[in-house]
């Protein structure tokens, strides 16, 4: 089933949305701001004939009107990564300090993981974990295209992750971008539109609960977890965040965030969830003119 | 998968009795090499650790860690040992080079681009052979390319062939 269809009872436009869904996106990438700023790359690109248009809520997500922005200079010098808008909100709203212990729970091909350590200006612990070691290879490289220093990659399985190699017991703060069905990448990937079964859908809703709960056990007290994912079923988004709050101990915020944005859902073809999970932010494609993303921000009990 | 071969990084010794074999650089081989060579002052290494991970490839990480530890990656590959003359890597180049006053050689713009496309170019430079900092200045800004070998009036570029792109020409600099 198309996404516009599945999903229409959540938008106020159904039609908008469905549109939306089936536009190319734009291109976008975010200026790695360890390497250079917003004025250096749009500086270069725009020598280079390519428009640039910084978006408000964000200096450094950069639209670019090359399908190719891998072949400018800033690229191949590591100061810009072609990064989708949307994704590039969960790391924001994970707010890295400097210092901190984070860890990217399933980080390949490393976008976000590279932004949080740009976040911490490269002062600090990134560990960027993923189970998949074909996808490890594109996250090491995009880490040292980017000059990312205080990453440390590692392969496990996220639902079982182990602090093992490291001289400490817990992370400041983690980042859960789950697996998903992917529904919210259609402008990017046509293939979407197929959908995916219920059977794989109740799969991964396993899988995403396994891993943020892992993520919620490894955070130290008052540590934050973010969760996100590129999907707009509520089965994926706030099911699993509902029961992680009945069973774990945390709680939701609301995350500050300038990009347009709606409330989580609280209910959902007959199920009910946490009313709390309104708090968790979903962004759609004709709103934003981005992919779809859902994201919310967990903080662990003191 | 801890103990696969190729996951095992050994901390670079600050003293030459814990070297894991001999050929382990120490961290002051490390330092020196980046200062004797390139005018890099070792401060800028000061929050780095410097690790081996098979023999003669030497990562730099920001923080510290125990040793040996299992991991697939431990900050930013740095520096090639093993031959006769050590070979820093592009990205360290381009994460550490700015800070380099010697060996640096300056290309205009249509030279960078030939250099990251991978060719070879004849180019005057009266100083030492080996491996250079090879920099440009785009739009004003200067910035660290990688790494060229000169020899024999040739500057020849080793930028990996996985990196290589023809880059989009700057109009306006040229």
């Amino acid at each position: 089933m198309h996404p516009a269809d599945r999903y229409a009872e959540l938008v106020e436009d159904p039609t908008a949305f469905r549109n939306a869904c089936d536009r190319p996106l734009p291109s976008v990438v975010r200026v790695n701001t360890l390497r250079a700023t917003p004025r250096d790359v749009i500086n270069v690109l725009e020598a280079s004939d390519v428009r640039v248009t910084q978006r408000d809520w964000s200096p450094n997500v950069l639209e670019v009107s090359t399908d190719e922005p891998g072949n400018s200079w800033p690229y191949v010098l590591g100061w810009m990564h072609g990064q989708e808008e949307v994704s590039q909100v969960p790391a924001i709203v994970l707010d890295p300090q400097p210092g901190d212990r984070i860890l990217d729970m399933a980080a390949a091909p490393g976008g976000k993981a590279t932004q949080l350590a740009a976040r911490q200006d490269g002062d600090g612990l990134v560990v960027a974990n993923d189970v998949n070691l074909g996808r490890l290879a594109s996250l090491r490289t995009n880490g040292e295209r980017l000059g990312i220093t205080n990453l440390a990659v590692t392969r496990q399985d996220g639902r079982v992750f182990s602090v093992g190699p490291f001289d400490f017991e817990q992370f400041d703060r983690v980042l859960v971008d789950a697996p998903c069905s992917g529904e919210g990448t259609i402008r990017k990937n046509p293939d979407v539109q197929e959908g995916v079964s219920e059977g794989s859908r109740e799969h991964l809703a396993t899988l995403q609960e396994g891993l943020l709960r892992r993520a919620v056990e490894l955070t130290v007290p008052s540590g934050v977890v973010v969760y996100g994912t590129c999907t707009f079923a509520p089965e994926e988004n706030e099911a699993v965040v509902s029961r992680i709050l009945a069973t774990e101990d945390c709680t939701i915020e609301r995350a500050d965030l300038a990009l347009e944005h709606r409330p989580g859902v609280t209910r959902w073809q007959g199920s009910e969830f946490d009313p709390r999970v309104e708090r968790a932010q979903r962004f759609y494609p004709h709103e934003t003119d981005s992919g779809g993303f859902f994201c919310a921000k967990l903080r662990v009990g003191a | 998968m801890a103990d696969q071969p190729g996951t095992r990084f050994d901390r670079v010794p600050a003293n030459p009795v814990d070297r894991a074999h001999e050929d382990q650089p120490t961290r002051r081989e490390v330092l020196s090499f980046f200062f004797d060579r390139y005018g890099i002052d070792r401060s800028v290494f000061g929050e780095y650790t410097f690790w081996e991970r098979g023999k003669g490839k030497i990562w730099a990480f920001r923080g510290t860690a125990p040793t040996p530890i299992a991991v697939e990656g431990l900050g930013l590959t740095l520096l090639r040992t093993g031959g006769r003359h050590w070979k820093p890597t592009t990205n360290a180049i381009q994460t550490f080079g700015f800070h380099a006053t010697r060996n640096v050689i300056e290309l205009r713009e249509a030279a960078a681009r030939a250099y990251w496309a991978g060719e070879d170019q004849e180019i005057e430079w009266d100083g030492d052979w080996g491996y250079l900092v090879v920099s440009c200045r785009l739009h004003e800004k200067p910035t660290a390319l990688g790494v060229g070998l000169y020899i024999n009036g040739e500057l020849r570029s080793v930028v990996p062939k996985s990196r290589q792109r023809d880059v989009l020409v700057l109009d306006r600099d040229d």
